[in-house]
């Protein structure tokens, strides 16, 4: 593990372990929960949640000295009850929402650590942190950072523009070449992945009197992204288990929301009907998700292509195929049911 | 296949392989590779595990196979159906193949044989004979075809090399068999990559999806300092170089591409695919629990070799790789083109009864164009 000093802690909370960092600081969790003075820590833990539902970054004030030692416990606190509440509630659409918000905040100081000329040991903890955290070995070249083409490629087959292929980058000797805020943005997924692995992992504390009234406001948060959807008998295991995993508040994979997206239009559903349901997703953007499902419905597009919905085969090979005797040797998933009648 | 020439092939690949046995081994870490064979006139068997030279020699011996396969993957478990074999890892493997060089002398050795009445003629819309359009094509590669495919086996090396920097020690290439070459990269650290990641670096090598602002052509404000200079190392040099020839005419190209537009610079990138990108087959590369054709086995589209090439530049596939005996044996021949094998021209031969040397004979068996006389 990453020793971690205060500077950095309050940067990268997630890298604390959270029981011996409080017990270090001298502090219970009972405490959080009946405490007078440390309200103000576990409201500042709930509205981190808040701006993260709101897909908004949590992003407190580091830079002015003289504040320092005060809003250095406070923040790594606030994550830290933060994750506690989390926990209470679990409520796994919270969970993503917060991971990806928390992950785009480590992103805006990892990006400035890497170019901060006059702080050496930051930019080493922010090479540190790829290495160990993402098994990924940059090295600083000139203003750019260096990385091997495999490490490269196994991140960057996540995005989809084309800046992003290898054909489009600077390569050389076996390394792609990155500015440092594209170095930080290859490893964006894997930093929300990682800081909700940790999260998930974590155990759940017993509940207290004094953190109910916030978790119980989780809930209701959480009832904004809560679709209900009726899932028929009809709809083959591949495309249940798609919506279960979007239900959940799980990513669903770029193959697997064309999938489901196809399969719907295919049986007749209309936009407004689909949209709903990829609410939950923690990238969830209602314009975006419109806009890519006018795209493979045809209605938009530069060829207005109509896709369908692909193959058992490809599904099969893209990892999402849950296969049951229902499915009766069909070899697309609109075929599912069509048989039996 | 008619019995006589099927037993014709079995007999002669089966001397083959008891005379070849020091060209047939099985790979590194045979114990992790699945392997297959097909039967003249049959299907594929997959799925199997062999673990030594005495297992591959043994196999060769009791079913005669027509071809011989070996998986570029690793597994724990290589002889289970391919969901539980658990997979470890796979070589990198490039197919460059004659036939997707678009070459022009291709048009001069290649026949049509029909489906449906077996006539060969020279490509034509129908049947000369029986007027049916079931058609498929025979070529008989010619020098010009084995020159370029080592061209670009050559531009691939530069790129595995320099741009990806893997050591030449673990490149290997070798004749197919038949039109083209594989080229095998082990023992690096792109044998982790899954197959998304080799299409990306498929694109890559190809020259596929580039756009032109990473080429010196943003949407806004151009630059004449950011275009490409010949002395770039990968793609940037590679361009530099096709797109003004030399450093003299680079100042009035710069001037043109950026009169022309971003529209017109993007088309001409993605044209250059065509002229720089290096043209290996993608479902090849791409494809992480493939098997391929075993080293030192015989190709049944020709009767070849595959073989190991030491010096691509000086390896003459229709001498080397021609390893079957020289007995004479009578064919009925059809073919209306001529080829050349061990330095010896044949053909063309016009549904003619002849006496040729058994590589030949099975050369133009396998090819479809001749057979075992005696009928």
């Amino acid at each position: 593990m990453i020793s971690l000093g205060q500077d950095e802690i309050a940067k990268y909370p997630f890298l604390a372990e959270a029981g011996q960092y409080l017990k270090d600081k001298g502090f219970t969790l009972e405490q959080f929960a009946t405490d007078p003075d440390l309200k103000i820590i576990v409201d500042k833990a709930y509205e981190r949640i808040e701006s993260a539902a709101e897909d908004k970054t949590y992003y407190p004030e580091l830079d002015d000295p003289s504040e320092k030692e005060t809003t250095l416990p406070l923040n790594v606190f606030s994550f830290l009850i933060a994750i506690v509440l989390l926990k209470l509630s679990g409520l796994n659409t919270l969970i993503n929402k917060f991971s990806l918000a928390e992950a785009r905040r480590a992103e805006k100081f990892l990006q400035r650590d890497l170019v901060s000329n006059s702080d050496k040991t930051s930019e080493e903890f922010a090479i540190k942190i790829f290495r160990d955290i993402f098994s990924v070995t940059i090295k600083k070249t000139g203003g750019y950072f260096v990385i091997p083409i495999p490490d490269y490629l196994k991140h960057a087959v996540n995005f989809h523009e084309r800046e992003w292929k290898l054909v489009n980058r600077h390569v050389e000797n076996g390394m792609v070449f990155l500015s440092p805020r594209e170095s930080v943005r290859l490893i964006r997924w894997k930093l929300s992945g990682y800081i909700g692995s940790k999260i998930k992992s974590a155990n759940t504390p017993s509940m207290s009197d004094g953190f109910e009234d916030k978790v119980k406001r989780l809930s209701t948060l959480a009832k904004k992204f809560v679709v209900n959807t009726v899932v028929t008998g009809a709809y083959p295991p591949c495309i249940e288990h798609a919506i279960e995993v979007l239900n959940k508040g799980e990513n669903l994979s770029h193959s697997g929301r064309f999938m489901l997206a196809t399969f719907l239009l295919g049986r007749g559903q209309t936009i407004d009907e689909i949209a709903p349901l990829f609410k939950n997703a923690p990238d969830y953007n209602e314009k975006v998700t419109r806009y890519q499902i006018k795209q493979v419905s045809g209605e938009t597009g530069g060829n207005k292509t109509k896709y369908a919905c692909p193959s058992c085969e490809k599904i099969k090979s893209n990892n999402l195929c849950y296969i049951t005797p229902d499915c009766d040797n069909i070899i697309n998933p609109m075929q599912f049911g069509r048989k039996r009648l | 296949m008619l019995e006589n020439d099927l037993k014709f092939l079995e007999e002669t690949f089966k001397q083959y392989y008891f005379d070849h046995f020091d060209l047939i081994h099985v790979p590194d870490r045979s114990k992790e590779r699945e392997y297959g064979y097909k039967k003249f006139n049959s299907g594929m068997i997959r799925h199997m595990s062999l673990k030594t030279d005495k297992d591959l020699h043994l196999m060769l011996m009791t079913n005669v196979p027509s071809d011989v396969f070996c998986s570029n993957g690793y597994y724990s478990f290589p002889n289970l159906p391919m969901a539980e074999k658990d997979w470890k890892e796979a070589d990198l493997i490039f197919d460059i193949d004659a036939k997707d060089l678009k070459l022009s002398c291709r048009k001069d050795h290649i026949c049509m044989k029909c489906v449906s009445c077996a006539e060969i003629s020279l490509v034509q819309d129908a049947c000369p004979k029986c007027k049916s359009n079931k058609l498929d094509l025979v070529s008989l590669p010619c020098q010009n075809c084995i020159s370029g495919v080592k061209k670009e086996v050559l531009n691939l090396m530069k790129i595995l090399t320099s741009d990806l920097q893997i050591d030449d020690k673990n490149i290997r290439i070798s004749f197919s068999g038949n039109e083209g070459f594989h080229v095998y990269v082990t023992n690096s650290s792109y044998n982790q990559l899954g197959s998304n990641e080799r299409r990306d670096l498929i694109d890559y090598i190809k020259f596929q999806s580039a756009i032109p602002e990473r080429f010196g052509f943003p949407k806004n404000n151009p630059s004449r300092t950011s275009f490409p200079d010949l002395g770039d190392s990968g793609w940037s040099g590679r361009v530099a170089k096709e797109l003004f020839g030399s450093k003299s005419k680079r100042s009035k190209t710069i001037t043109k591409v950026i009169s022309d537009g971003q529209v017109a610079y993007q088309q001409k990138l993605e044209e250059m695919k065509n002229s720089i990108g290096v043209k290996i087959d993608s479902n090849v590369t791409s494809d992480i629990h493939r098997i391929f054709r075993l080293e030192g086995s015989l190709n049944s589209k020709s009767g070849l070799a595959k073989l190991v090439c030491q010096d691509i530049e000086k390896f003459n596939p229709y001498i080397e790789a021609c390893l079957i005996e020289d007995k004479p044996v009578e064919i009925l021949a059809n073919f209306p083109i001529k080829f050349s094998l061990k330095n010896t021209k044949f053909g063309p031969y016009m549904n003619e009864k002849t006496s040729v040397p058994k590589y030949a004979a099975a050369y133009m068996v396998c090819k479809g164009i001749a057979s075992i006389s005696g009928t």
